[in-house]
């Protein structure tokens, strides 16, 4: 006997359980809204790319830049992108080169200090460029390195029409004309140059005089090196007695072979932060850059020295260069000439402290500056000597080249 | 705000509907402008970013999408080059660590606040906690170098009590674990504090009756109830901690490569965009997993909500 | 367990609390000494002579001349100013559109909850670097030219998730009781809203606007990203290959003292409970 109530069979409820559909309908709208979303993005994103740099360097060969900059003329005012503080600054805040520049020329200048560092600022300029537009600047002072290498190779700076610039023929010092990474100056000309030398506090160690002293097991824990790979390992090929633009792949190895047998003594690999690290007694030797230690010299610590290895050191450049897509190419070109004079160059020199690329600044300096520690500092004006030492980095050739270099130098630092 | 006034809804006939219609279209209006910012000025640009990961080539020839899901155990799987699962793995141990170290420290912090303190300070103690932090994080950092170096006070202070060693602060993962929890204890204190704020001063007179040991009272009322705040404190904190390039590079020595340092470093110096991309969506996958599977195990209070 | 049936509690709750507990205020107290060193440290500094005009750590005696030429160094100060404006506006903006979004997501249920919920971890949790690149491509793509809009734009994008999490674990289990409450005594939404929503979120508001003006002031890779030809504090700091003059430290200290004497201010003035 079943009782229709009670007979499963017969239970509306239970019926409706078993053939009611799972799914919601606010469950299916979910999917079909996420569905129909995602089948809308891939459409639209299996046409996303990322163009590459290799477009670029066709066009910019084929261009003739002797009517390129005969189309081009002066506009009256310049965008000037550069890092923070370098450039001369007086007590109000005012930078007497530029006003001196526009009293000359009647070019207004829109100093802009945006550059932090230059993976980063090429990251911001590179997609604009990329896109033939204009970046917002007309001047821009890049270190030469792989960023620099790269927009002179997808033709993304102006080549300069050196008619316009007499003074740089005739006042730049000879070492900085002609460079490895720009044959010729084509593309750019030196704004203030550097050395990656080696620094170390007397009172903690004796005089070093070479990359070999660094080997030595007393420095356990006590050396800092640079975090760039570009630093270090052109620093090791220096160590082991290689010119770094002459180098080839094995040397690259036996400079990581260095690299490891340096790496007990190193207790860190710095970006900046080497020059507390000197003071304070941290550390005792670290690689380092000329104008920070002449700054820490200025600032009371006399007894941390700055020397050039015997083995030679590392030059590197801050290159005022031209954008192909600049706005006022004319007014560009107007103020690297008129930077390359002693008075010029020796205001921001003065300010600056790092090696000026003008060598008769050192008397303007010296006379009507009126700063001696400047003048003479050997941070400032190399003598000869050290510019026979001082080599530049090491130049790729391409993005490979590139990559080689960072899978075998990264390990190093980024462990 | 106008939907909530039924009178200017005219599109139902019905009184009731018109309500209806009102009452259920408010999250909406409330939620459109944040969401809308988010996901025009968020989303659809980091989607695209991450979508890079799957692209291959190089700068030099160019990105195109190919669906390259093959990257990922490239880059974390055995045969990988650069052990990014190692700095993935010292990342999330590095954050987990700070992490608690700002709960054990923060929460007492935010419990001092919240019910030991006159009403009319709790805003001026709570500002106190975060008003070193509008200092720029630079000047910090230097700060802290300069006082934990090897001539700074700290160090000068203990050889002169005779403490000798030569031991180094910076350059160790301590030296980083502890930047990370200085630099992230205001945002563990403040959602506590949110948290255990709004809990109702008479639940500890009953709960006091009712165990009469402050040690229970504690664990079985204030803790629970404030478990929001924690998960919200841990959320801001761990994350922040664990995709932190910064600290590491300023503090840290040469065992303390993390991931989110590697990270820049793919992108920016290296140009390896389809490699910092799947590494960034490895680790906001990570985050995910470990703060769902929190979620789950320990409660938030909603737990739906956060998934 | 306990015998509160025959000893009932004599003294106040309050009162016996904090004679079992006085390591509270200690720990408070000690914590907030150290956040405060390196601060303490910066002031100090900040009236150090300094030689060259870059910070040094070697005390060469006590001046006041950085704070007098606070605006002698071109870019420095605007960089500062520009800083300040962008982290009220971004934070200011960020807590009015996220307070409603945290509202919505706490307490209703409806299409897309989940999602947004999703989105907001996700802004919290996406590496900046990527969010910056991506940023950057998008604003080209939109053809919106960078500069101090495209900075809040993006500030306020990340601001908006870390005001919504500290929200929701203030909303989370408060319940709607009040408001139904003031409902039943005639008040409308909107009137309960602004009368006993909002003072009871006053706390949550105010954390998050601070939580908010941190993040953004100090940010500096996105920013780097999408910043264009402005320039905020901490990428003119960042950016500085000669050694930083003093007068950043000033800055430091000023932007800390503003801070604690409003923190202050706000207590000595508040008679009446905060909630």
């Amino acid at each position: 006997m079943s009782d229709p109530e009670r007979d499963p069979s017969r239970d509306p409820a239970l019926l409706r359980g078993l053939t009611q559909s799972r799914i919601s309908r606010r469950g299916l709208i979910r999917a079909g809204g996420a569905l129909g979303g995602a089948a809308a993005i891939s459409a639209l994103l299996a046409a996303c790319s990322i163009p590459g740099s290799d477009q670029g360097g066709a066009a910019a060969s084929e261009i003739d830049w002797t009517s390129w900059w005969a189309g081009k003329k002066k506009a009256g005012t310049l965008n000037f992108a550069n890092w923070p503080l370098y450039i001369d600054q007086d007590d109000k805040g005012n930078s007497q080169s530029l006003a001196l520049f526009t009293k000359a020329t009647g070019i207004e200048v829109n100093y802009k200090e945006v550059i932090q560092d230059i993976p980063g600022f090429y990251a911001k300029v590179a997609p604009l460029l990329r896109g033939k537009q204009s970046t917002g600047y007309d001047l821009m002072v890049i270190t030469n390195g792989w960023e620099l290498t790269e927009m002179i190779q997808n033709g993304w700076l102006a080549q300069l029409d050196h008619s316009q610039l007499p003074n740089f023929a005739k006042y730049a010092d000879p070492s900085i004309m002609f460079p490895s990474f720009d044959p010729g100056n084509l593309h750019s000309a030196v704004w203030q140059t550097g050395f990656t030398g080696l620094a170390y506090n007397e009172k903690l160690t004796g005089p070093i005089t070479s990359f070999a002293d660094l080997l030595d097991p007393k420095y356990k824990g006590k050396i800092g090196m640079l975090s760039d790979n570009t630093e270090y390992g052109n620093a090791a090929l220096l160590a082991i007695g290689v010119d770094p633009n002459k180098s080839t792949r094995d040397d690259w190895k036996k400079a990581y072979d260095w690299l490891k047998k340096l790496e007990p003594n190193v207790a860190k690999f710095y970006d900046q932060g080497y020059t507390d690290a000197l003071q304070n007694g941290d550390i005792w030797i670290s690689q380092c850059y000329s104008g920070d230690i002449f700054q820490v010299q200025a600032g009371g610590h006399p007894e941390i020295k700055y020397v050039t290895p015997k083995e030679g050191q590392v030059m590197w450049h801050d290159n005022m260069c031209i954008p192909i897509t600049a706005d006022h190419p004319v007014d560009a070109l107007a103020w690297m000439n008129f930077y390359y004079t002693p008075e010029i160059a020796g205001l921001v020199a003065d300010y600056v402290n790092y090696v000026c690329p003008v060598p008769a600044a050192r008397d303007y300096i010296l006379n009507t500056i009126g700063d001696p520690d400047v003048a003479n500092s050997p941070l400032v004006f190399p003598n000869a000597e050290t510019l026979a030492k001082s080599h530049e980095y090491y130049v790729y050739k391409d993005y490979a080249d590139y990559q080689a270099w960072n899978k075998l130098f990264n390990p190093i630092a980024q462990s | 705000m106008s939907a909530i006034d039924t009178s200017t809804i005219s599109l139902p006939s019905s009184p009731v509907k018109g309500r209806r219609f009102a009452r259920l279209s408010v999250p909406y209006f409330l939620a459109i402008v944040g969401s809308a910012w988010m996901i025009v000025l968020f989303l659809i640009p980091l989607i695209s970013g991450l979508l890079v990961s799957l692209m291959t080539g190089n700068v030099e020839q160019g990105y195109t999408l190919t669906w390259n899901f093959g990257i990922y155990a490239q880059l974390f799987g055995p045969g990988a080059d650069v052990p990014y699962a190692l700095f993935l793995g010292r990342a999330l141990l590095f954050g987990v660590t700070a992490t608690l170290i700002t709960i054990v420290i923060g929460y007492p912090m935010a419990y001092f606040i919240a019910f030991r303190v006159t009403p009319r300070w709790k805003t001026p103690l709570l500002a106190l906690v975060m008003v070193s932090f509008l200092v720029s994080f630079i000047i910090r950092t230097d700060m802290w170098a300069f006082l934990l170096g090897g001539n700074g006070p700290l160090l000068s202070l203990l050889h002169r009590l005779g403490v000798s060693g030569d031991f180094h602060i910076l350059g160790t993962p301590a030296a980083v674990i502890g930047g990370l929890a200085y630099n992230n204890l205001p945002f563990m204190v403040l959602p506590i504090y949110v948290a255990l704020e709004r809990i109702d001063a008479r639940l500890f007179e009953a709960a006091s009756d009712l165990y009469g040991n402050p040690r229970t009272v504690f664990m079985k009322t204030t803790l629970p109830l404030s478990r929001s705040g924690i998960f919200s404190g841990i959320l801001l904190v761990f994350i922040d901690c664990v995709g932190d390039p910064v600290n590491a590079q300023l503090l840290g020595g040469k065992s303390t490569y993390l991931i989110g340092q590697a990270i820049q470093d793919t992108y920016l110096t290296q140009q390896e965009y389809n490699v910092a991309a799947a590494l960034s969506t490895v680790l906001m996958i990570a985050l995910g997993i470990i703060l769902f599977a929190y979620a789950r195990i320990f409660g938030t209070e909603n737990i739906e909500d956060l998934v | 367990m306990t015998q509160t049936a025959t000893t009932p509690v004599k003294a106040p709750f309050a009162e016996l609390r904090a004679k079992r507990r006085p390591g509270l205020p200690i720990i408070y107290w000690v914590v907030i000494a150290i956040t405060l060193l390196p601060i303490l440290s910066m002031i100090v500094y900040s009236f150090n002579v300094a030689p060259n005009h870059r910070i040094t750590y070697v005390w060469h005696g006590f001046t006041f001349a950085y704070y007098l030429h606070l605006t002698d160094l071109s870019g420095l100060w605007q960089a500062f100013v520009l800083s300040i404006v962008i982290a009220l506006a971004s934070s200011a903006i960020s807590v009015v559109i996220g307070t409603p979004l945290a509202l919505a997501l706490e307490r209703y249920r409806f299409l897309g909850r989940r999602l947004i919920s999703g989105i907001v971890f996700v802004d919290i949790a996406a590496p900046s670097i990527v969010v910056g690149a991506a940023s950057l491509s998008f604003f080209l793509t939109v053809n919106l030219h960078t500069g101090f809009l495209t900075i809040l734009l993006v500030h306020v994008a990340f601001n908006v998730a870390y005001v919504v999490v500290t929200l929701r674990a203030r909303l989370s289990g408060m319940g709607t009781v009040l408001e139904e409450a003031a409902g039943d005594l005639g008040a409308t939404p909107l009137t309960a809203f602004f009368r006993v929503t909002v003072p009871l979120l006053m706390p949550g508001i105010l954390a998050s606007f601070l939580l908010a003006l941190a993040m953004s002031i100090d940010d500096y890779v996105i920013t780097a990203f999408v910043a264009g030809p402005a320039t905020t504090f901490p990428l003119f700091v960042y950016g500085v290959k000669t050694g930083l003059p003093p007068q950043v430290l000033c800055f430091g200290t000023i932007i800390f003292v503003v801070g604690l004497v409003l923190a202050f201010a706000n207590g000595a003035l508040n008679r009446r409970s905060s909630i």
